[in-house]
């Protein structure tokens, strides 16, 4: 039942300071709100955690893509739309622009952001899993300062994160890589459109004449966060591509993650899909 | 009851007009433009941005009004279904969807018609796939969606869809 409107707060802080006092002076009592576009879903079905929202929508310093010599920094209110038209999004992280593209309807891509996909927390989000592939990381500030976080391990269990009460994510830095990865995407879920993944899957690799020197896999909806698959990895770095090897990985990753049964899906078929995907992707990189 | 928050008064530019609504900060846009501003056009689906119903434009963007709490929406410029015709002449769209029968019970309709106006601001000569994609967020229970489908189509042909935020 939806949630009883005037019983809930949101703030628009007019910029940064204003709202590192709000979080500082009550820790835990506001909750951060972006886009809104999983928010205002837990409004309708009266399900939200908290009774006072601070939205980001002012902070003028959370907005914007920022391309160095060294790597590309995205505001954390870069929307979904914004990533996917970025020209230099689209030739150095495709990942990130065709996760982007799959997330929601175009309606939904206008709203939602990147930092709001990522302190939502999902398992189940669609743009984690291409951040983990290009190693990226989070800055988070509060009135005590500025730090930066490796995202690999910024989610520490379902709906758990290495986020303190009064820090807010400001920005999400994708190191710029020189040498060319080959890189897959796939999502897969009940129809093209606005579906929730049943199970999500990016992966890039650096090939040397036949061997695999880098490579990244993650994973979404098979485990209680979006998962690196590190173990996999390490079972094909420096190896060439053959049937056994792809057959031994396909058992290792089985393994690695631990889908469940829920409404979109269930474990077996998480499972067998998530195994598939690592298959097509290891047989294109031995292409 | 639970103890309430203070109201607060937004202003927004709705379909060339300033229109402006005390309203509870956490209200959603599309209650807003239904019930306070009485633009009765924008209908209410699902309520949970699935269904593309309550779709309208903020600042040129197509996004899903129930999706958007009032607060947000203060000094923002929205084109909601009514202002699509230019007095009695009917869009490209419009016509289009009267046409080809791409309405039938109607409340998915005005989503479908913003959605497809959006479409072709951006793309005045769409491709199939792109206007699959651009109405891939409104769902409609009666047509099977093939009606609609041609009723794009046929807007793109008579060439004289405009943008409503560029009237």
């Amino acid at each position: 039942m939806r949630a009883y409107i005037p019983a809930y707060d949101l703030r628009v802080p007019g910029n940064l300071s204003e709202a590192l006092a709000i979080l500082g002076r009550e820790p835990g009592v506001w909750q951060p709100f972006a886009g809104g576009t999983d928010l205002m879903v837990l409004l309708e079905a009266g399900k939200l955690s908290h009774r006072k929202f601070l939205s980001l929508t002012k902070l003028a310093d959370f907005r914007g893509v920022e391309v160095t010599s060294g790597a590309v920094i995205l505001g954390a209110l870069t929307t979904y739309m914004e990533i996917q038209r970025h020209p230099g999004l689209q030739s150095e992280f495709p990942l990130l622009c065709t996760a982007a593209r799959e997330t929601g309807s175009i309606a939904t891509q206008n709203r939602g952001t990147i930092g709001g996909n990522i302190v939502n927390a999902s398992p189940a989000a669609d743009s984690p899993p291409a951040l983990l592939v290009y190693d990226a990381e989070v800055e988070l500030v509060s009135e005590r300062g500025v730090r930066w976080l490796p995202y690999h391990g910024f989610h520490t269990g379902y709906k758990k994160m290495q986020i303190a009460a009064d820090e807010l994510l400001r920005a999400i830095r994708l190191p710029r890589r020189a040498e060319p990865w080959k890189q897959y995407y796939r999502k897969v879920g009940t129809r093209k459109a606005q579906a929730i993944s049943k199970v999500c899957f990016a992966g890039a690799a650096q090939m040397e004449d036949g061997i695999v020197r880098g490579i990244r896999i993650a994973l979404g909806s098979v485990a209680p966060i979006v998962l690196r698959a590190v173990r996999a990895e390490a079972s094909i770095r420096g190896k060439k591509i053959t049937p056994e090897l792809i057959a031994a990985t396909k058992d290792i990753l089985g393994h690695e993650i631990a889908p469940i049964d829920d409404i979109r899906s269930t474990a077996r078929y998480r499972l067998r899909v998530a195994q598939n995907l690592l298959a097509e992707f290891l047989m294109q990189l031995a292409r | 009851m639970s103890e309430t928050v203070e109201k607060i008064e937004i202003a927004c530019l709705v379909n060339g007009e300033w229109r402006s609504a005390r309203v509870y900060p956490l209200a959603r846009l599309l209650d807003v433009i239904r019930g306070e501003m009485r633009l009765t056009g924008t209908k209410e689906g699902c309520g949970e941005g699935e269904c593309g119903a309550c779709a309208l434009l903020m600042n040129g963007a197509i996004v899903n009004s129930c999706l958007v709490p009032a607060a947000e929406a203060d000094g923002a410029e929205i084109h909601t279904i009514e202002g699509v015709a230019s007095g009695d002449q009917l869009s490209a769209v419009q016509s289009a969807f009267l046409e080809c029968g791409g309405a039938q019970c109607g409340i998915c309709t005005p989503g479908m018609v913003i959605a497809a106006a959006a479409l072709l601001a951006r793309h005045p000569h769409p491709g199939d796939a792109e206007i699959r994609e651009g109405l891939a967020g409104n769902l409609c229970r009666c047509t099977g969606y093939q009606k609609i489908f041609t009723s794009v189509v046929r807007a793109c042909e008579s060439g004289r869809e405009k943008s409503p935020g560029n009237r």
